[in-house]
């Protein structure tokens, strides 16, 4: 049974130093909220998962939360490059980190068997790609039935997941709308999870077969009002492209960035 | 009609040509995408357009800046979660064409997207892969689309992030089970081809106005021209209207206006 927590409490109960986290959502209901709070907190060494490491990890890196990024596309959508990702990698800032990457085909079918209780996930993948030779946990095995080649991936099991969702009803009920990405693997696949919500209601207005987690299921949820800005929440408010397209120029400047993150995460929001 | 349009525009004109009604295409963002919507808006009205994020046949008014913008949802017949889209109508053989843009692509379509220089001592950290290396060896055929020049088109890929045809031109033989692989290149100079014994890419067509050296001149190997070079048709007037009121109109929109 989901716990009605505030963010804060949820993030210092369940994201410890040394985690693997898994922040999801594609493009659509990305966790920024709990993103930020993770930075207030100071966490550290953790290794974060998504499939597209997006504004909220480039942030969390630039933070120095990160000790390692698992990711299968690492861009500012439309924009171009995640610069506080790229310093990590390039430069060593503000530490060095360790990147392990795939394709989303792979990292999409991992989350699924992580949501499934298996140990990995096979695809038929990677064909002829350079990335199993610098990505360890990619490998081939053949189909005992067919002889076929195909890719393997260990599946992911995060110690928490954290994902952004338009409501929940006041059994902890979440229903998620629009472009579900890989949120409901997400929470499936992890130990923990705290979901972020626009807000609770009475009746979370769900069509037999909505995309709805039930309570059970999830650790926490937590109100956090434009829990995904500059992401989107369908249904309530439309991405924000224009600081998507500003970011670019924020992210650029270790300085620069370093004021955004005091006047916009640590100087901002957080109530306990 | 001379002389009235952009290379940009002559570029996505022909890629949207390339695109028939009724086939499935899988949308790589950027290029392709505004190629895509341009061929559903002009001869392919029911072209059926699918972006990773799990938007299917979807019919966006505006293009989307990422590969996940609500308007995909909003115009898309459904949305279905990221491993089905992947499992089900990506590897389960339910795609056409895949529509792919790239940083890099050699003699034989090999594509990267991962980075320039050494994979740990990166010059350039590019994104990734994305949904390309499985949307290339799962489609059906592969279109790519990218402007024409030395730093594009290099003799070695620094990376093979996505395969066309492998290092040698052979890296498709006696797999079972996958797509054609890249069919045709549409630069803002050129349509290449691969040639069907070896591989390596032949431009087949010149766009008005484009010479052969202008072409040799922005490939980082010595590019072969097909025996019967072809001059690519020119926008049609309707075509250029189309696509500048969707340019338009999606630039507002990303403005926030």
């Amino acid at each position: 049974m989901a716990e009605f927590l505030s963010l804060h409490d949820a993030v210092a109960r369940y994201v410890e130093d040394g985690a693997t986290v898994a922040m999801e959502g594609f493009t659509h209901l990305i966790p920024f909220a709990a993103g930020h709070e993770v930075i207030r907190q100071g966490k550290r060494d953790l290794t974060l998962i998504r499939l597209t490491p997006d504004l909220v990890y480039d942030q969390l890196i630039g933070a120095g939360c990160a000790k390692k990024v698992i990711f299968s596309w690492g861009g500012n959508p439309g924009v171009g490059s995640l610069h506080r990702l790229r310093d990590a990698v390039e430069k060593g800032w503000p530490h060095q980190i360790e990147i392990l990457e795939h394709s989303h085909a792979a990292m999409a079918c991992a989350f699924e068997a992580g949501a499934a209780g298996l140990p990995l996930a096979v695809l038929r993948g990677y064909v002829g790609s350079e990335l199993p030779s610098v990505n360890d946990q990619i490998k081939f095995i053949e189909c005992p039935f067919t002889g076929e080649r195909l890719a393997a991936v260990p599946s992911v099991r995060p110690d928490v997941s954290i994902i952004h969702a338009q409501r929940a009803d006041r059994a902890g009920n979440v229903l998620v709308e629009g472009i579900v990405g890989v949120q409901k693997e997400a929470v499936l696949a992890a130990k923990h999870s705290i979901v972020t919500v626009e807000e609770i209601v009475d009746d979370l207005g769900a069509t037999p077969n909505a995309c709805v987690i039930p309570g059970w299921a999830i650790s926490a949820v937590a109100v956090a009002e434009k829990g995904a800005y500059p992401s989107y929440t369908h249904g309530y408010y439309d991405r924000d492209n224009r600081f998507y397209k500003e970011w670019d120029a924020i992210a650029r400047d270790r300085e620069v960035f370093t004021q955004w993150l005091d006047d916009n995460v640590y100087n901002a929001g957080g109530a306990a | 009609m001379s002389n009235d349009y952009t290379s940009s525009e002559m570029m996505t004109v022909t890629a949207a040509r390339a695109l028939e009604n009724g086939m499935t295409c899988f949308v790589g963002i950027g290029l392709p995408s505004e190629a895509a919507n341009l061929a559903r808006l002009t001869h392919a009205p029911d072209v059926v357009l699918i972006y990773e994020s799990g938007t299917l046949q979807t019919k966006p008014e505006v293009l989307p800046l990422s590969i996940g913008d609500g308007e995909l949802a909003e115009t898309a017949l459904t949305t279905v979660a990221v491993p089905e889209m992947f499992r089900y109508w990506l590897q389960g053989g339910k795609v056409d064409v895949g529509f792919l843009g790239t940083a890099q692509i050699d003699r034989y379509c090999n594509l990267n997207t991962t980075l320039i220089g050494d994979y740990r001592e990166p010059k350039v950290r590019l994104p990734g892969g994305g949904g390309a290396p499985e949307i290339a060896t799962n489609a059906g055929e592969v279109f790519i689309t990218l402007k024409h020049s030395k730093r594009a088109f290099v003799d070695r890929v620094d990376f093979v992030t996505t395969l066309g045809f492998g290092r040698d031109g052979k890296g498709r033989d006696g797999v079972p089970n996958i797509g054609k692989g890249p069919t045709r290149v549409i630069t803002d100079l050129c349509v290449m081809k691969p040639d069907p014994e070896t591989k390596e890419l032949v431009v087949v067509s010149l766009h008005p106005g484009v010479s052969r050296e202008d072409v040799i001149e922005a490939t980082g190997w010595e590019i072969r021209f097909a025996e019967s070079l072809e001059s690519t048709p020119q926008p049609s007037a309707k075509e250029l209207e189309i696509l500048r009121d969707l340019k338009d109109r999606t630039d507002r929109k990303h403005a926030g206006q």
